[in-house]
């Protein structure tokens, strides 16, 4: 390793990031945009969901019990005069749901005899459904419980459930979503960033000319992963300032711990987009595969949104070799429960691992030759 | 005389690449040795290996067979000693576009390990050789294409390397860059210390290297001091002409005769070179002028002697050699008067008045910039034009206009008698366009870039058929039909864009440098078809740099910094330079002095 060689390559990879807005648009306006339109667009809480009321014969009593509906935050219910005009709404995707009250409800209520009530749901999309399932069964609960109050009753249930959600009692999503958000990008700009300027001096035949010279492959490599670091960094900087500041996420971990995690993770992501460039060779041919074998995995795979747990076993084996899910994990932990190190030396010993599988690889796979 | 020991050895070095299924041989056999003090040339068409050799030489490949001992060292044990101690550069340079020349100075310094305190030295040497001292901090890419190739050799030569390995730095570079280029070359093996390998495929850059390897195929045909080749051409090569006879026409009464080997058409006659032994013979009404032999001669005159040699019936082969030129030029040309039969009875009769390409004031701003300006010329049917000019002459400009790509400012521009800046379109029905790179798509087979362009061009039904045919038949493509273009060799790939661009049939056909780093025999038989077709009526213009393809010409402009310097045939432009102590001017050197003096004089007006 010689310190001029190296300082040489570094200086030129900084100027060439100056000059060429590409690098910076990949670290700075990538995150700052998917950002934004991951972290307002993805919601998994349904708000404002919109359902269809039908009473086949309205009175106080079926009032009284849409008002519950009428009074959530989670619903937007619209009066239908009948079920035919609900089913059609429902067809026609202008509610996702019915609640019907038949005509028998009244009497039935009033005799404290049981009052059957219809909950119909479009399940086209069957999580929505499932929420909305669930929403509704909160709303009779509680109109239960007041009915149970006026007639001076306590509603008496065999079990008392008291229920306390940790670490995001809001249940809030984005609370989750963004951090994790935060590792899918990351690791699509760190591949990105390496896979695309490798490619670059291959295509321009700048390549041959460095392996002509007496820079080692490691200098190479080295002066090429020093200043993406450093620029990956700062995209990092960037999404964790927009996830406090703008999406008001809490930060319960520390934040050095935070950095130090995403430095290493980091590391694995400008490996994999080393070693994406020395195949590939060619920018366009670097950037798909970039593009195909980190974000749709660190979307998908990760844990991001879908729980690794209820995955079949063959996919749950794969998700441990993606970098990403790692880092989902670290981040939410960090971000929502602070710093617990059992999870977090885990995840980032697995990262380690990673960093240097890939780095082995690609000192490997590389030679100053052309053949 | 004590001989230095060798910088650079090669030992039946052989190199092969798997390509696909089949292995590719790109190097066989080859010897060589490079001594201190001397410039030793690798001169050879595109394809002939000569890439190959210097990736071998600098350490970057190792052969299957064979050593390369660079310096001392082993390439197979020892390349990173090799590329501590080698200056290279490749054929395209890895310039940094996006740094500055001292900024890609400073990079190449480092990695060579110059000490800070001697750069400063360094530089100004360098800076002062290359003329690229007012330029430190402009940025590589805003350079023209002459400078680039001089920057990578300073790059290179940061650090003075004993063995200097330079691949192809003359390529497409313009004339005066070259001379400069070589000027640089030729000073650094003045101290006797350093030994330069330089490859081109420019076979009359030969002159000016110590020792001169022919490459074909792989292969070193033949090496020698250029003065060897000199002396054993001496006095072989004439130039025929008749009065009242077209250079065609002459071509076709010498190609029969034994005693030359090779005859090439130029504007007003015939340029033929003499088996070694061989004697003048007398034809009624040709008279033979002698020339000075070229190098390309001797490399001719070896090419058809392999060819013989390895075909085993050495005569017989020997003149099949020769027929084969005129006898392809020949169905090239029946097939072209088959193929037009609209313009064909018109072809021997070309009118004069038949203006083509019609160029009046024609004036081209880019801003404030003025890339073309107010150039007038015309071209008559059946004509073959050369648009000569620098890099950044106006050139491509021109080019571009004519074909209705860049509207123009200001001006008239008539081609087929249509006006291009209204009908863009109508007048690109009539053109076709062969580029210098391989332009077809790589993927399609023969057939179907045919069907492609053919198709694209509107055309249908038995015409297209018999379009499809004709190509076939005229560029001798029939046995590769199914095969794709990216595995056709160099020279059908070329007979592929030139069916492509001719498959419509249009009247006129623009080449863009077309036959730069092609086998001299594979340009031999270009040429026989762009006179074939010239002669069948279809107007040819070509652009260029090159001045070998210049001589092809019937006339010429020549360009610099946007206006027309001079315009005639070549002969004619070549007698405006002709002075007491140049008695014989070559294209390149009135290109040259042209160029210099027009340059000189628009420095001292603005």
């Amino acid at each position: 390793m010689n310190a001029q060689r190296l300082r040489g390559l570094i200086r030129k990879e900084a100027l060439q990031i100056l000059r060429d807005p590409s690098s910076i648009a990949i670290a700075f306006v990538m995150p700052f945009f998917l950002l934004l339109l991951f972290g307002y667009g993805v919601s998994l809480d349904a708000r404002h969901v919109p359902v269809a009321l039908v009473a086949d014969h309205a009175t106080a009593e079926t009032s009284a019990f849409f008002a519950g509906f009428r009074q959530s935050p989670y619903f937007r219910p619209r009066t239908y005069a009948d079920m035919a005009a609900a089913r059609q709404a429902l067809m026609e995707r202008r509610v996702d749901g019915i609640i019907w009250l038949r005509s028998s409800f009244t009497r039935r209520a009033v005799r404290s005899a049981t009052a059957p009530i219809g909950v119909i749901v479009n399940g086209v999309n069957a999580n929505n459904a499932r929420i909305i399932k669930g929403y509704v069964q909160g709303v009779w609960g509680l109109w239960l419980g007041t009915q149970a109050q006026e007639r001076g009753e306590s509603l008496v249930v065999p079990v008392d459930v008291r229920s306390r959600v940790w670490f995001n009692p809001a249940l809030r999503s984005r609370d989750y979503l963004v951090p994790g958000l935060i590792a899918v990008i990351m690791t699509l700009i760190g591949a990105l960033l390496t896979a695309l300027v490798v490619a670059r001096e291959w295509e321009r035949g700048t390549m041959e000319a460095l392996m002509a010279s007496p820079a080692t492959i490691a200098e190479i490599l080295i002066g090429k992963v020093i200043p993406y670091f450093a620029l990956g960094m700062g995209g990092m900087t960037l999404s964790v300032f927009m996830a406090i500041a703008v999406f008001a996420v809490p930060l319960v971990g520390s934040l050095w711990l935070l950095f130090a995690c995403s430095a290493l993770f980091l590391l694995t992501a400008l490996g994999m987009g080393l070693l994406i460039s020395t195949i590939a060779r060619n920018q366009f041919v670097a950037g798909m595969i970039a593009l195909v074998t980190t974000f749709l995995p660190a979307f998908i795979l990760s844990g991001f949104i879908f729980d690794i747990n209820s995955m079949p076993w063959p996919i749950r084996a794969i998700t441990h070799i993606i970098a990403a899910r790692y880092f989902v994990s670290t981040l939410q932990t960090l971000f929502l429960a602070g710093d617990v190190w059992p999870v977090i030396a885990r995840n980032m010993a697995a990262l380690g691992l990673i960093a240097v599988f890939f780095f082995v690889v690609v000192v490997r796979i590389s030679h100053k030759r052309l053949d | 005389m004590d001989t230095p020991a060798p910088l650079l050895e090669l030992h039946n070095v052989h190199k092969s690449f798997r390509v696909g299924k089949t292995r590719i041989t790109a190097v066989a056999d080859v010897s060589f040795l490079v001594r201190p003090g001397t410039i030793t040339g690798l001169l050879g068409p595109d394809g002939a290996g000569k890439t190959t050799l210097m990736r071998l030489c600098a350490g970057l490949l190792v052969p299957n067979e064979g050593r390369v001992v660079a310096l001392g060292f082993d390439s197979s044990k020892e390349a990173a000693r090799i590329q501590q101690s080698v200056g290279y550069m490749p054929q395209r340079f890895g310039l940094y576009e996006d740094l500055t020349v001292q900024e890609n100075l400073d990079l190449f310094s480092d990695l060579q390990g110059v000490p800070r305190e001697t750069r400063a030295a360094r530089y100004g040497e360098l800076l002062r050789l290359t003329g690229l001292g007012p330029f430190g901090r402009r940025l590589a890419r805003d350079l023209s294409g002459g400078m680039k190739q001089k920057l990578g050799l300073a790059c290179t030569l940061v650090r003075p390397p004993r063995l200097l390995l330079l691949d192809e730095p003359t390529v497409g570079v313009d004339p005066i860059s070259r001379r400069e280029l070589w000027a640089i070359v030729s000073g650094l093996v003045e101290g006797q210390e350093t030994g330069i390998l330089i490859s081109t495929a420019y076979l009359d850059e030969a002159e000016r290297c110590g020792h001169v390897l022919l490459i074909h195929k792989g292969m070193v045909l033949e090496e020698g001091a250029p003065a060897d080749f000199r002396e054993r051409m001496a006095g072989r090569s004439f130039f025929a002409t008749a009065t009242g006879l077209s250079g065609r026409a002459i071509q076709a009464q010498v190609a029969g005769e034994e005693a030359f080997f090779d005859a090439v058409v130029q504007r007003e006659g015939v340029r033929v070179v003499m088996r070694p032994g061989a004697h003048l013979p007398v034809l009624p009404g040709i008279a033979f002028v002698p020339v000075e032999p070229r190098f390309e001669d001797a490399f001719v005159e070896r090419l058809r002697g392999v060819l013989a040699g390895t075909a085993g019936t050495a005569g017989t082969a020997g003149t099949a050699g020769t027929a084969g030129t005129a006898g392809t030029a020949g169905t090239a040309g029946t097939a072209g008067t088959a193929g037009t039969a609209g313009t064909a009875g018109t072809a021997g009769t070309a009118n004069a008045s038949d203006v083509m390409i019609e160029v009046r004031d024609l004036r081209r701003f880019f801003g404030s910039f003025e890339a073309v300006k107010s150039i007038s010329f015309q071209v008559e049917r059946g004509r073959i034009f050369g648009l000569l000019g620098a890099n950044g002459a106006g050139k491509t400009t021109t080019f571009r206009m004519l074909c209705g790509l860049l509207p123009p400012s200001s001006g008239t521009l008539m081609v087929a008698g249509i006006d291009v800046r209204a009908a863009p379109a109508m007048a690109r029905a009539h053109m076709g366009y062969m580029s210098q790179k391989f332009s077809l798509y790589g993927d399609l087979s023969v057939a179907q870039n045919l069907s492609f362009f053919s198709a694209a061009y509107g055309l249908k039904g038995t015409q297209r058929a018999a379009r499809l045919r004709w190509a076939a038949e005229a560029f001798e493509l029939a046995a590769f039909w199914d095969t794709n273009g990216n595995d056709l060799a160099l020279g059908f790939k070329r007979r592929l864009a030139l069916a492509c661009a001719l498959i419509h049939e249009p009247k006129i056909l623009f080449l863009d440098e077309p036959t730069s780093g092609v086998d001299p025999l594979a340009r031999r038989e270009f040429w026989g078809r762009i006179n074939a077709l010239a002669d069948s009526g279809v107007t040819i213009m070509v652009t260029t740099h090159f001045m070998e393809e210049a001589e092809y010409c019937d006339e010429l402009v020549l360009m610099s910094l946007g206006s027309i310097l001079a315009a005639g045939t070549p002969t004619e432009i070549r007698a405006r330079v002709r002075t007491a102590d140049r008695p014989n001017p070559t294209m390149e050197d009135a290109f040259v002095a042209l160029i210099e003096e027009h340059e000189a004089q628009t420095r001292r007006a603005s």
